[in-house]
C-alpha cells in the first residue's frame, strides 16, 4: 500500500491507483470532477482536463513538485505524492479556464436539454463557471441526427469525451461509431451516420455527461427533477435487469442504468450493470419490473434538493 | 566554411542511387557498427556526441536511447519521424530527397544499436513523391544486402518499412505517430507510458527525427568526441537550419552550432542580410511554434551578449526576451510584414492540426484564432488582447501533448513584444487595413 495526500487528507490505497482514484476512494469535496474519465470504461480520460490536479511533491523517493498540473484521473500516485486539488488557486483557476472553454461551443440549450439536472456539465459551470461568456464569435453549430432507432444525438451539446466511443468499441460488436474530423471541427459520428444497431448502444446515453446523446423515447417528455427515481429489477436475458425507473404517477417515462455519484454505472455482483435496449426502451409497462424501492440520488444536482441552496449562500462569488 | 557532416553531398549528380552513395562513402557506419561495434558500444558513441533530438525539443538522444525498456523476448522498435509539418521547416525535406540513403543508413546504424529487427518511417502524407523516392532506395539497399538478413554477414537481420501519414500536424508528435502508424486515428496518448516502455503495438519504442538519425551517421564514423568537438557546450554537432522568409538567399544550410545569428542572417555563405535592402523586423529562430523575436533581441540577448545559434543561447532570458532553437525553421520578417497578421496566420494552423481531443486545445485554438481574426481584421477591442493573453495562459501546460503549447507560445511572445503593434490594428483600424504597421513606432538600433 502506499499514501497518497490529497488536500491534507492522508490516503491508503494501492500501488498503480490514480490520483483520481484515490480521491474517490477518500470521497467528499476533496475528489476532482472528471467528464471524460469513466472508470468501467477502460481507456477513458485525460481528455476534458477537469481533472487536473496540481502535484506539490512528487513521491518520497523525488519529493520535486511537477512543473504542470496533471491528468488525476490518469496520473498514478505513489508513495508520499502530496496533491493539491481544492487547497491550490491555480487548479481553481486553471478548472475554470478549462469549464470556460468547454460552454465556448456549448449551446447552454439547458432550458430545452433533457440532460438538465443531471449534467456534469451543468455542475461544473455553476461551481466555475462566470455570469457572462467572452466569448463574441458564433459558435460551432450541426444539425442532430438519429444514430440508431432510439438514440439522438446533438452533437452541438458534445465536448468530445470520448466516452460513447468507448462504449462503442467495448460493449459492441462493430466498430462504426468514432470521430470524425479535428479540432473544433471534431465530430462523434457513426461512420457515416451509420445507425448503431446493438443490444448495448443505449450505455452510450447512460455516459453522456452532457446532453449530446438522449434517449428518443424519452425526449422532450419530462424534466427529470420531476420524476421519481424506483429502483426496479427485471428477468433479462441478455443483462443484469437491474436498473432506476423514473416514474411519474403509475407511468413509466424512462428506464436507466443504476448509476453512482460519479455518474457512473454502479458495479453489481462484480460485473458493471449496463443495460440492454430491451430493458431501456421497450419496458415502459411497471407492470414488467419489480419495483424495490426509491433511489437515492446522491449526485450532486437539482435532483438532490437543496445542493444549490446552500452553495448559494456560502458562495457570494456566484451571486451576480 | 563550416564542415558539412549531413549533406555534404547533396550537390553529387546522381546521389540518390546506391552505387554512387557508396562511392562517396556511404554505408560506412553500417560497416563499421556491424562489423566492430556492439550495439551497446553504438549507443556510448552517441551519447558521447551529446547529440540533441533534431526535432525540436532538443531531448539528448543518446539519453532518450538508454532510456528504451529492453525486456526479454519482447521486439523493439525504431520509427523515423519523418512527417516534418511546422510551417518554416523544411529540412528534413531536403535531406530526404536529396540524400534518401543517408537517411536508410542511419536507419541501419541506429536499429542495430536498439536491437530493433523491425524500423519504420513515418512520412508526411504530402510527401508522396519522396516515399517514392525513399521505397526506391530501400530496394537498392536490399538488394545490396544492407538491409534484410544478415545484414554484412553479421547476422543481424533488419526489414525497414516507409509509411505515409494522412498529412495531419499532430502526427508528428510522437505517440500520436503511433497510433497512426498502428492504423487509428492519430490522436496523441496518455504519458505515461511513454513510448520508450509502451509504444508502436505495445513494444518499446524510440521515436526520433530524421535529421538526428542521420546524425548517427557521422557520429558513427568519426567517433562521438570528435562530432562533441564541433558546436558550443551542450550544443553539439551540426545541424540543418530551414531560412525562410524576407532573405536574400533562403534555403536549408547546415551550420555548426555556435554560428552567431548575426553571422547567419548576414553572413556572405548564409542568407546574405534582408532581400530588398530592407530591415529586419523579427525572426522566428525555430520553426513556427517558438515565440517570436523583435530585431533588438534577435543577434543580441537582452544581457548585451552576442546570440548565437545554439541550444542555449536562442533560450536565453527564457521566454521573456529569448525564443527556442526548435527545429530550425528560421524565419525571418521584415519591416513591411504583418505581426498581427502573421500571428493569426500561425494560430490558425494550429486551430485547423489541433486533433480536439483535450478541451483546452480544441476549444482555445480555435478561439484565439477567431480572436486574432477580428483583430486584423480591424474589428478587435482592446480587450481582446488581454482576453488573447488569458486563454494563452489557460492553454499552455494545461494540454494532453505539446501542441497546446506550440500554438500558445507565439501568440504571447508576438503580444509580448509587438503590444503597440496590437493596440494600433484596434485604435487605426482603417489604416491597419490599408498599410502596414512597419517598423515606425519601434526605434531602430544604431
Amino acid at each position: 500500500m502506499i499514501k497518497v495526500t490529497i488536500d491534507d487528507v492522508e490516503i491508503e490505497v494501492a500501488p498503480g491507483t490514480t490520483i483520481l482514484n484515490a480521491a474517490r476512494q477518500a470521497g467528499g469535496e476533496l475528489v476532482p470532477p472528471a467528464m471524460c474519465y469513466y472508470s468501467k470504461l477502460p481507456g477513458t480520460g485525460g481528455k476534458c482536463r477537469t481533472c487536473l490536479v496540481e502535484v506539490a511533491a512528487g513521491s518520497t523517493a523525488d519529493p520535486r513538485p511537477m512543473p504542470k498540473l496533471v491528468a488525476s484521473c490518469s496520473t498514478p500516485a505513489m508513495d508520499g505524492m502530496i496533491v493539491k486539488n481544492k487547497t491550490s488557486e491555480r487548479v481553481q483557476t486553471n478548472r475554470g479556464g478549462v469549464v470556460e472553454f468547454l460552454l465556448v461551443n456549448h449551446p447552454l440549450d439547458c432550458p430545452i436539454c433533457d440532460q438538465a439536472g443531471e449534467c456534469h456539465l451543468q455542475d461544473l459551470g455553476y461551481e466555475h463557471g462566470s455570469a457572462k461568456t467572452r466569448y463574441r464569435e458564433e459558435r460551432r453549430t450541426f444539425s442532430p441526427i438519429d444514430i440508431g432507432k432510439k438514440i439522438k444525438l446533438h452533437m452541438n451539446r458534445c465536448i468530445l469525451c470520448y466516452r460513447c466511443v468507448a462504449v462503442a468499441n467495448q460493449l459492441t460488436d462493430k466498430r462504426v461509431h468514432g470521430v470524425l474530423h479535428r479540432g473544433e471541427h471534431a465530430e462523434i459520428s457513426t461512420y457515416i451516420e451509420n445507425a448503431i444497431d446493438n443490444d448495448f448502444s443505449g450505455n452510450m446515453i447512460d455516459v453522456c455527461p452532457v446532453g449530446a446523446l438522449t434517449d428518443q423515447t424519452f425526449r422532450f417528455k419530462s424534466r427529470v427533477w420531476f420524476l421519481k427515481p424506483y429502483e426496479a429489477e427485471c428477468a433479462c436475458d441478455k443483462c443484469s435487469g437491474k436498473a432506476v425507473v423514473w416514474m411519474f404517477g403509475n407511468e413509466i417515462f424512462r428506464v436507466t442504468a443504476r448509476k453512482d455519484k460519479y455518474g457512473e454505472v454502479e458495479t453489481i455482483e462484480d460485473k458493471t450493470a449496463w443495460i440492454c435496449n430491451d430493458c431501456r426502451y421497450d419496458k415502459k409497462d411497471p407492470s414488467k419490473w419489480n419495483l424495490i424501492g426509491p433511489r437515492k440520488i446522491d449526485r450532486h444536482s437539482v435532483i438532490s434538493q437543496g445542493k444549490y441552496a446552500t452553495k448559494n449562500d456560502n458562495n457570494p462569488k456566484l451571486i451576480r | 566554411m563550416a564542415r558539412k557532416l549531413l549533406i555534404e553531398h547533396a550537390a553529387v549528380p546522381g546521389i540518390t542511387t546506391y552505387e554512387v552513395y557508396r562511392k562517396h562513402g556511404g554505408y560506412a557506419s553500417v560497416e563499421k557498427a556491424l562489423k566492430t561495434m556492439s550495439p551497446e558500444e553504438v549507443v556510448e558513441e552517441v551519447k558521447k556526441s551529446g547529440l540533441r533530438g533534431r526535432g525540436g525539443a532538443g531531448f539528448p538522444t543518446g539519453m532518450k536511447w538508454s532510456f528504451l525498456a529492453k525486456p526479454e523476448g519482447v521486439e523493439r522498435h525504431l520509427v523515423c519521424n519523418a512527417d516534418e509539418s511546422e510551417p518554416g521547416t523544411f529540412k528534413d525535406r531536403y535531406l530526404m530527397e536529396k540524400l534518401p540513403h543517408l537517411l536508410i543508413e542511419g536507419m541501419i546504424t541506429s536499429s542495430y544499436a536498439l536491437g530493433a529487427r523491425r524500423s519504420y518511417i513515418y512520412i508526411r502524407g504530402e510527401f508522396m513523391y519522396i516515399l517514392r523516392i525513399l521505397e526506391k532506395a530501400i530496394a537498392e539497399a536490399y538488394a545490396n544486402g544492407m538491409l534484410g538478413k544478415n545484414i554484412l554477414g553479421s547476422g543481424y537481420d533488419l526489414d525497414l518499412v516507409v509509411t505515409p501519414g494522412g498529412g495531419a500536424y499532430i502526427c508528428g508528435e510522437e505517440t500520436a505517430l503511433i497510433e497512426s502508424l498502428e492504423g487509428k486515428r492519430g490522436n496523441p496518448r496518455m504519458k505515461p507510458p511513454f513510448p520508450a516502455v509502451k509504444g508502436l503495438w505495445g513494444n518499446p519504442t524510440v521515436v526520433n527525427n530524421v535529421e538526428s538519425i542521420a546524425a548517427v551517421v557521422p557520429i558513427v564514423n568519426e567517433g562521438g568526441e570528435a562530432y562533441a568537438a564541433i558546436g558550443i557546450e551542450r550544443s553539439t554537432g551540426t545541424k540543418l537550419i530551414s531560412a525562410s522568409g524576407n532573405l536574400v538567399r533562403p534555403g536549408v544550410y547546415e551550420i555548426e552550432l555556435g554560428l552567431s545569428v548575426e553571422e547567419f542572417i548576414y553572413g556572405d555563405d548564409y542568407c546574405r542580410g534582408i532581400a530588398n535592402g530592407k530591415k529586419l523586423k523579427a525572426c522566428v529562430p525555430g520553426g513556427s511554434s517558438v515565440p517570436i523575436l523583435p530585431h533588438y533581441l534577435v543577434t543580441k540577448t537582452a544581457a548585451g551578449t552576442d546570440r548565437l545559434m545554439t541550444y542555449e543561447s536562442l533560450a536565453d532570458g527564457g521566454f521573456a526576451s529569448g525564443s527556442m532553437l526548435g527545429s530550425g525553421g528560421f524565419i525571418v520578417f521584415d519591416e513591411d510584414q504583418c505581426i498581427v497578421r502573421n500571428t493569426w496566420n500561425f494560430a490558425r494552423f494550429y486551430a485547423h492540426e489541433s486533433c480536439g481531443q483535450c478541451s483546452p486545445c480544441r476549444e482555445g485554438t480555435g478561439w484565439m484564432e477567431k480572436v486574432l481574426y477580428r483583430l486584423e481584421h480591424g474589428n478587435g477591442t482592446l480587450e481582446d488582447i488581454s482576453l488573447l493573453e488569458e486563454i494563452n495562459k489557460k492553454i499552455e501546460g494545461n494540454t494532453i501533448c505539446p501542441l497546446g503549447d506550440a500554438a500558445a507560445w507565439p501568440v504571447a511572445a508576438a503580444i509580448r513584444h509587438f503590444r503597440d503593434e496590437f493596440e494600433w490594428h484596434v485604435k487605426s483600424p482603417q489604416e491597419a487595413q490599408t498599410r502596414n504597421y512597419g517598423l515606425i513606432q519601434v526605434p531602430l538600433e544604431a
